[in-house]
């Protein structure tokens, strides 16, 4: 009998006892018979953790696309970063592990503190004024920029670049069914919105994604000066190890800035938790969403912190909430803070530099092999797509077999057609390359990449 | 503070030594130079940034974060942590939120490369073990809950909640009409009206009876073919177990409406009782609470949100499935919602679950229900001269007490209580809620808290009693031993300061 219970058998009698009862089966009485199970849950007995981890090691064993086991290229906002020791260590330190929403601010000073850094690093970051203490991931947080463009404009269309992630956007549609949301994509056209191609009249918001899921740079401008025409919402979906390098999503006059944050600190995790990133100006602040943490005072004059804003919030304002978000992702924000802090200004800097180095001599190098084509001819950031001559699961398939994941087929992100693509998608690879990527593993990349297809 | 006595098996409860002094913000700990930072050495050429990218796109200022030595960023967040009440430092009886003890090993489990260093993306055939574990995983949570298919997808519980609405409302629609209303009980968690509000329906609120259940005939008399569905959690905010369940899943499922089980009280029924056989249709689960995945602060958590079969081809998508030749693959459910999340859901908290879920075995998580009961049980009666409850008789896995009596004796309300709890070393119960309750203090000890921290925190709620006959001052001002006293919450509302910047201001 393996579990984490301490009452002995003497104990469970003894306060049965003190409940004038005799067996645990009372304590349940009062349930009616007819639902009640008569034979407990059909469920193995309970083992060992040690055997418990040998069932593990079937899952584990059966994963080949670790990072252990294969070189990454795969991106799509999931990116093989450097995570020190350091990190890993003070962020799995219990006593933010184990915590709870710090409802009690008087002992959870430390997760307020944290928090209240990460707010301040996120909305540097953004270029904003004001973050949030994080939402669940990137997707959910667009969804959250959406509602909360909803509420300021009181309008319910958003027309979307089809730039922006197709996890994303597949994210807004479901929850569009709830809010009764229009959403209206906009084409790529040569890899970067075609905004003419869309009415944007009657639109509660724009968004843009920089750089976009292809990994290209767009120019803002024109997505701003449709937003402002149009008085809808700037939403600029960011990649935030970018934002260390690039305009930020206030100086392109981004009303809200969402980003997947998982890049700061957060393990890949097959895709989760992660955590999603909002900052928005400070017209927007009575219907951001989620926990804002604010800096007070205690009853004795020294520096506190605190949630704040909390009417907000679900549990006060019920059915008229902005939001229905009650958990976000602290420990990860947590984490993030903790990474952002570790690299400092100079590091993220760095870091996306070398992701940007490494990703334009690969681009190069593969264009260089017969077959391989550009899909763009605009800059690209960190992340780029190709179109091979043969479809890019066939090809991804012959180098896994070779120890490399070489990127994300598009077709198997965003379908068998997309607006983002405007010629056959089956034959489009998307590719990443991390600070982690070393000359070699690039070389030997465009090796394995030229023999697949050739 | 008084000492506790020596109990047999020793006090389990602790008063924890939390820091003090206030600690610097990194920003101001910043000192320009300093990095902490290293690098692989790759090799690849260090070609300037605007040769690579159009100066358009380059920010022409330096976005500062910090500048600190990797020594002080240990020493910060380490005396940052020394200022956070945790689980493994003491007893946290938080109503509603199950904080039980989270196993180490399930950390560990989450922590191994083979499974945390998996990319999201990478193809199915490349992460077979992935795609075993999420079935394995959805299929069990189906056998613990008496539902026939589930998603993982969604992060948290009221993710999970707004995923069964827009389930609730393409089964209707396909049935030829959303409908308009979905009802909630009076004693309801405030996700729920919010995901009702985002799914797209009215909240028609129901009230609770004189013994804090759902009043079934208001319940009645608020049925109709307009009406969508029913939330409820079972057993309910109050602790109680909805005894009139089956007449009330008769009466709902009478007009074609769906009955949506809030799974944040799972924990007081694991084995005893299931969802799917009291009449559910869709169910949300908050695996960090009943398979104690840890809270992380406030997230992360994972909603799986589990069917009956007439829902299952609704479900989002895509969606881990076992193929007939034994291997696994992705497929989408045929009138699928869509997605609901970025990837495939907190992996790791599935993860996590899964293997406190084998740790126990169906037997476990009986005795986890069992023993869970019996401690509130316990803490209800040993309590009641102090704090009666609000409705006295058997309760589930938490109870909810009332300061009522301390609030007209000596002016001591129900927050004081919670906050002078902190000076004893003990987390507060939950305040104020639910809502029907005057001065509610919602305590659930959960299984793995020992008799001996039972009786700690009730030897410490009589001396609160106490001080409130003698000096009923000291605990409005209470707590004054914590990391910082009582803090102002309306000036962090009326002066907003937000980031660091906001403070320089």
């Amino acid at each position: 009998m393996a579990d984490y219970l301490p009452h002995t058998p003497d104990e469970v009698a003894a306060m049965l006892g003190f409940l004038g009862m005799d067996s645990l089966d009372q304590l349940f009485a009062h349930i009616p018979a007819a639902v009640r199970l008569s034979q407990g849950l059909d469920l193995p007995a309970g083992m060992s953790e040690p055997d418990v981890a040998a069932v593990f090691e079937r899952f584990t064993d059966a994963n080949r696309a670790t990072t252990t086991d294969m070189t990454c290229f795969a991106g799509a906002g999931a990116y093989d970063h450097e995570i020190p020791a350091v990190v890993k260590m003070l962020g799995s330190r219990s006593e933010f592990v184990t915590a709870y929403t710090p409802y009690q601010p008087e002992v959870a000073q430390g997760v307020l503190q944290a928090i209240f850094e990460y707010q301040t690093l996120i909305s540097r970051l953004s270029g904003l004024p004001i973050a949030n203490a994080s939402l669940y991931d990137g997707a959910t947080a667009l969804v959250e920029a959406l509602n909360l463009a909803a509420g300021a404009t009181g309008r319910s269309k958003m027309v979307i670049s089809s730039g922006v992630h197709p996890h994303w956007r597949a994210v807004a549609r479901t929850f569009a069914k709830g809010t009764g949301h229009e959403i209206v994509e906009a084409p790529l056209k040569d890899g970067v919105t075609d905004w003419a191609g869309v009415d944007a009249s009657g639109a509660a918001a724009v968004v843009a994604a920089y750089p976009n899921y292809l990994g290209i740079l767009e120019d803002l401008t024109a997505a701003k000066q449709m937003a402002v025409a149009d008085g809808a919402l700037l939403v600029i979906g960011a990649d935030p190890v970018a934002a260390g390098v690039l305009k930020t999503a206030g100086q392109w006059g981004a009303d809200v800035f969402v980003g997947e944050g998982q890049p700061f600190g957060t393990a890949l995790s097959y895709g989760g938790p992660y955590l999603g990133l909002f900052a928005c100006t400070l017209e927007q602040i009575r219907r951001l969403p989620g926990r804002i943490v604010g800096e007070t005072v205690d009853s004795n004059d020294r520096r506190s912190f605190v949630t704040t804003l909390r009417a907000r919030e679900q549990d006060i304002r019920r059915e008229k909430a902005t939001s229905n978000v009650c958990t976000n992702q602290t420990l990860m924000a947590v984490t993030a803070a903790i990474q952002l802090g570790w690299l400092g200004t100079y590091g993220l800097r760095e870091v996306a530099t070398r992701c940007a180095q490494g990703a334009h001599y690969l681009y190069d190098q593969l264009l260089a092999i017969d077959g391989v084509r550009a899909v763009s001819t605009q800059p690209f950031f960190r992340e780029f797509a190709v179109r091979l001559p043969e479809s890019a699961l066939g090809v991804l398939h012959r180098m896994a077999d070779e120890g490399v994941l070489g990127g994300l087929a598009v077709s198997a992100l965003a379908g068998g057609s997309d607006p983002s693509i405007d010629d056959d998608i089956d034959d489009v690879l998307l590719v990443a390359v991390t600070e982690r990527r070393t000359r070699a593993e690039l070389d030997n990349y465009v090796d394995l990449l030229r023999k697949a297809v050739s | 503070m008084m000492a506790a006595k020596a109990l047999p098996g020793g006090r389990a409860a602790s008063a924890p030594l939390l820091g003090h002094d206030i600690e610097p913000t990194i920003f101001e700990m910043s000192v320009a130079g300093r990095a902490a930072y290293q690098l692989r050495t790759t090799g690849v050429a260090a070609t300037p940034l605007n040769e690579l990218v159009p100066s358009t796109h380059l920010n022409p200022d330096v976005v500062p974060l910090a500048e600190v030595s990797e020594r002080d960023l240990v020493a910060h967040f380490t005396r940052l942590s020394h200022r956070q009440f945790s689980v493994d430092l003491g007893a946290y009886p938080l109503g509603s939120c199950t904080m039980k003890y989270n196993p180490k090993f399930c950390d560990a489990v989450a922590a191994d490369p083979g499974l945390n260093s998996v990319h999201p993306g990478a193809p199915a055939e490349l992460t077979q073990g992935w795609l075993d574990l999420l079935v394995t995983l959805e299929e069990t949570l189906c056998v613990i809950t008496g539902m026939s298919a589930a998603t993982l997808q969604p992060s948290a519980g009221a993710a999970g909640e707004l995923t069964g609405l827009l389930l609730m409302r393409a089964f209707h629609t396909a049935n030829g009409d959303p409908r308009r209303r979905v009802l909630i009980p009076d004693s309801a968690h405030g996700t729920n009206p919010a995901s009702v509000t985002l799914g797209g329906y009215e909240v028609t609120t129901i009230s609770s009876n004189d013994r804090g259940l759902v009043d079934l005939d208001a319940l009645k008399a608020a049925l109709g073919p307009d009406v969508a569905g029913i939330m409820l959690t079972n057993p309910n905010t109050v602790g109680l177990f909805e005894e009139e369940i089956t007449e009330i899943a008769t009466a709902v499922h009478d007009v074609g409406g769906l009955l949506y089980y809030d799974g944040a009280n799972l924990n007081a029924i694991l084995g005893v009782v299931r969802p799917g056989d009291m009449g559910f249709d869709i169910v949300h689960m908050n695996l960090h609470k009943t398979f104690a995945t840890p809270h992380g602060g406030g997230g992360p958590g994972a909603g799986p949100v589990a069917v009956s079969s007439r829902l299952a081809e609704f479900l989002p998508g895509p969606k881990a499935t076992r193929l007939a030749d034994g291997t696994f693959d992705w497929t989408t459910p045929a009138r699928s919602i869509g997605r609901v999340h970025g990837w495939h859901g907190n992996a790791m908290v599935l993860a996590r679950a899964l293997a406190y879920i084998d740790v126990h075995g169906g037997d476990g998580l009986t005795r986890v229900a069992q023993h869970a009961v019996l401690n509130a049980n316990w803490l209800r009666k040993r309590l009641s001269a102090t704090l009666p409850a609000a409705y006295d008789r058997t309760c589930m896995h938490e109870c909810v007490l009332t300061a009522a009596p301390l609030k007209a004796k000596y002016g001591v309300r129900g927050l004081d209580v919670a906050k002078a709890l902190l000076e004893e070393g003990f987390h507060s119960p939950t305040v104020y809620f639910p809502l029907i309750v005057d001065e509610a203090l919602m305590f659930e000890p959960t299984e793995t808290e020992s008799l001996q921290t039972l009786e700690s925190l009730a030897e410490a709620i009589e001396r609160i009693e106490r001080r409130a006959a003698s000096d009923p001052e000291s605990l409005h001002r209470a707590p004054q031993t914590t990391p910082v006293s009582r803090v102002d919450e309306a000036r962090a509302a009326r002066h907003l300061v937000a980031t660091e910047d906001a403070a320089q201001r």
